[in-house]
């Protein structure tokens, strides 16, 4: 069987990798806390199948053979954070071909280039679709695993389509797109840090608490809009409607608008963790989808994306309201 | 009610832009002393949480394919590809990638896309290529930033607002999870997704539309900087019409 976190050793070994070139690297004037940002980022990654070995034993006894202690990993962070909040992280001059060449390339490959590009997909999707639950793949992780074998496929068959026989050179092309992301690359995983601290510490509840305490009684209106806008706004600090969805829904949507209102539970549900979905438009914090576009795509402005999203966001938030509103009773 | 002066730290921090990730680490340890979590536990908070979200990270996978296929020229046949295509304006040629995201995602198949999978490599330099062609010049910077935004954002709103009509997807999973258990009900996923169809064609109406007036807005803006630098204005009402826009602006 495959699991997933042979992916997460994957990704840590490509990572160690492209730290070891960088600390090679000349034209990178801090070749060496880029090497240690980008190594030791690595060496979480298959630390932290130690750390939920740890869980697992704790939630079921003799689950996982091997643990190791979540503090370590919490300094190792600690010490990401430090390297990519005072700018110790720079880049290399990544050697690379001109346009010239690269147009004499396309025209040479012609659409045969966009086979490998469609690999990644095609695989992800044949694993996600068919093999989940085969028994090939770990459980419920099958769309994952099924990204990190596209990539494989896909690198294989990039290789003999483009004729490049040197594992080096797409190791490289990588590393340069991760010295141009920089920081940003670590940001989701961070804000999942965050999401989790706020959750441990109550910070839910307690905006729950706020938002009933401002209800108004007895107007099934502005439940709806308190719903929907509570929803939005907790997303938007939160940056994920996954953790906006309990609070809201225990403080709001289910005793007031289901009970006490009888609103029809799957359009009150349903739209409420759509109105989240529109602030995941607008806010920085959903860094995955809003920040790791504006830095993959080079962007001077890395609110761009989030600027274009933002009119969107609030003209469905409306609709969300308006559709709840008038359906869902 | 003192923790929420964490989530104060974070607005702090991004409205007056300070190193996201610094913010976010700030403010996550100032969260957990508040909240009452002593240094080693908010340490062991931060290790456990950064284990379990690995899965955010793994997109990164996907760079050194792209990076080797950039190398030779994904990018370049990526604008040859959408050069023959006719009258495609940038605008309607990232709503129809907006539908077909959806429309994938409703499916299930929300792995199709994604910035580092399609958005860089393909959609951006498709956009940019025919916002050249029908504005009839080389795009300003502050033109090719805002084409290559939208081109991210038709990807996330086609996917935030095409996989809920999906049944077996996270979100709606969640729902029927957390109220099946709290509530004691017995919620179907197929209710909830039929119940995020008619969002999702107000998605499409929105942003298509907004999508749409891209194309008008940068033709307005190109005839601006074109003033603005003393060109002569681009061909762009001629381009626009006949989808010969290969006469650049003069420079």
């Amino acid at each position: 069987m495959i699991k997933v976190e042979w992916l997460y050793w994957l990704i840590g070994l490509v990572f160690v990798v492209m730290a070891a070139q960088m600390a090679a690297d000349r034209t990178n004037p801090k070749r060496w806390t880029s090497a240690a940002f980008w190594g030791l980022l690595g060496l979480t990654f298959p630390y932290g199948t130690g750390v939920v070995n740890a869980e697992l034993n704790a939630a079921q006894p003799g689950s996982a053979s091997w643990t190791l202690p979540a503090e370590p990993l919490g300094l190792a962070v600690l010490a990401l954070i430090v390297l990519a909040g005072f700018n110790f992280i720079g880049k290399g001059v990544p050697v690379t071909t001109t346009t010239a060449q690269r147009e004499a390339s396309a025209a040479r490959l012609g659409s045969k280039i966009f086979i490998p590009a469609l690999t990644i997909p095609v695989v992800a999707i044949v694993c996600a679709s068919f093999l989940d639950g085969s028994g090939l793949f770990e459980t419920g992780k099958a769309t994952l695993i099924g990204l990190g074998l596209g990539c494989i496929a896909a690198l294989a068959v990039g290789m003999f389509v483009t004729g490049e026989r040197k594992i080096s050179v797409p190791l490289h092309a990588g590393r340069s797109m991760l010295e141009a992301m920089g920081s940003a690359l670590l940001l989701p995983q961070l804000l999942a840090v965050l999401g989790s601290i706020f959750a441990v510490a109550g910070v839910g509840t307690q905006v729950g608490t706020l938002v009933n305490d401002v209800l108004p009684n007895n107007s099934k209106y502005l439940a709806v809009i308190a719903y929907c806008v509570g929803m939005f706004l907790f997303t938007v600090i939160m940056g994920n409607a996954f953790a906006a969805f309990p609070v809201m829904t225990a403080a709001i949507g289910w005793p007031v608008l289901i009970q006490q209102m009888h609103g029809n539970e799957a359009a009150v549900l349903a739209i409420g963790m759509l109105a989240g979905f529109s602030g995941t438009l607008c806010t920085p914090m959903a860094a995955n989808f809003n920040i790791v576009p504006a830095s993959l795509l080079e962007l001077k402005d890395q609110y761009g994306p989030i600027k274009a999203q933002l009119p969107t966001g609030l003209v469905l938030l409306g609709c969300n309201i308006v559709i709840m509103a008038l359906f869902a009773y | 009610m003192i923790v929420l002066l964490g989530v104060l730290v974070v607005i702090l921090g991004f409205v007056t832009r300070r190193n996201p990730v610094l913010v976010v680490g700030v403010a996550g340890i100032v969260t957990g002393l508040l909240g009452r979590m002593n240094p080693l536990e908010v340490l062991a908070a931060f290790g456990r949480s950064f284990a379990d979200s690995r899965s955010v990270t793994v997109f990164a996978i996907v760079l050194p394919v792209i990076g080797l296929l950039e190398r030779y020229g994904l990018r370049e046949q990526a604008r040859t590809l959408i050069g023959r295509l006719g009258k495609l304006s940038a605008g309607r040629f990232l709503a129809v990638y907006l539908l077909i995201r959806q429309v994938t995602a409703a499916f299930g198949l929300n792995s199709i896309g994604g910035p580092a999978q399609t958005v860089r490599p393909l959609v951006a330099p498709m956009a940019e290529a025919a916002a050249e062609r029908t504005t009839g010049g080389p795009l300003p910077d502050r033109l090719r930033e805002k084409v290559r935004s939208f081109a991210a954002s038709s990807d996330t709103v086609g996917l935030f607002f095409g996989e809920d009509c999906f049944i077996a997807i996270g979100s709606i999973l969640l729902i029927t999870g957390f109220v099946n258990s709290t509530y004691h009900q017995q919620l179907e996923p197929t209710q909830l997704a039929l119940w995020a169809i008619p969002l999702a064609v107000c998605a499409l109406v929105v942003h298509g539309a907004r999508l749409l007036l891209l194309d008008r807005k940068l033709e307005r803006e190109m005839a601006l900087h074109a003033a603005e630098n003393e060109l002569p204005p681009p061909p762009r009402a001629a381009a626009s019409r006949t989808g010969n826009g290969s006469e650049e602006a003069g420079k």
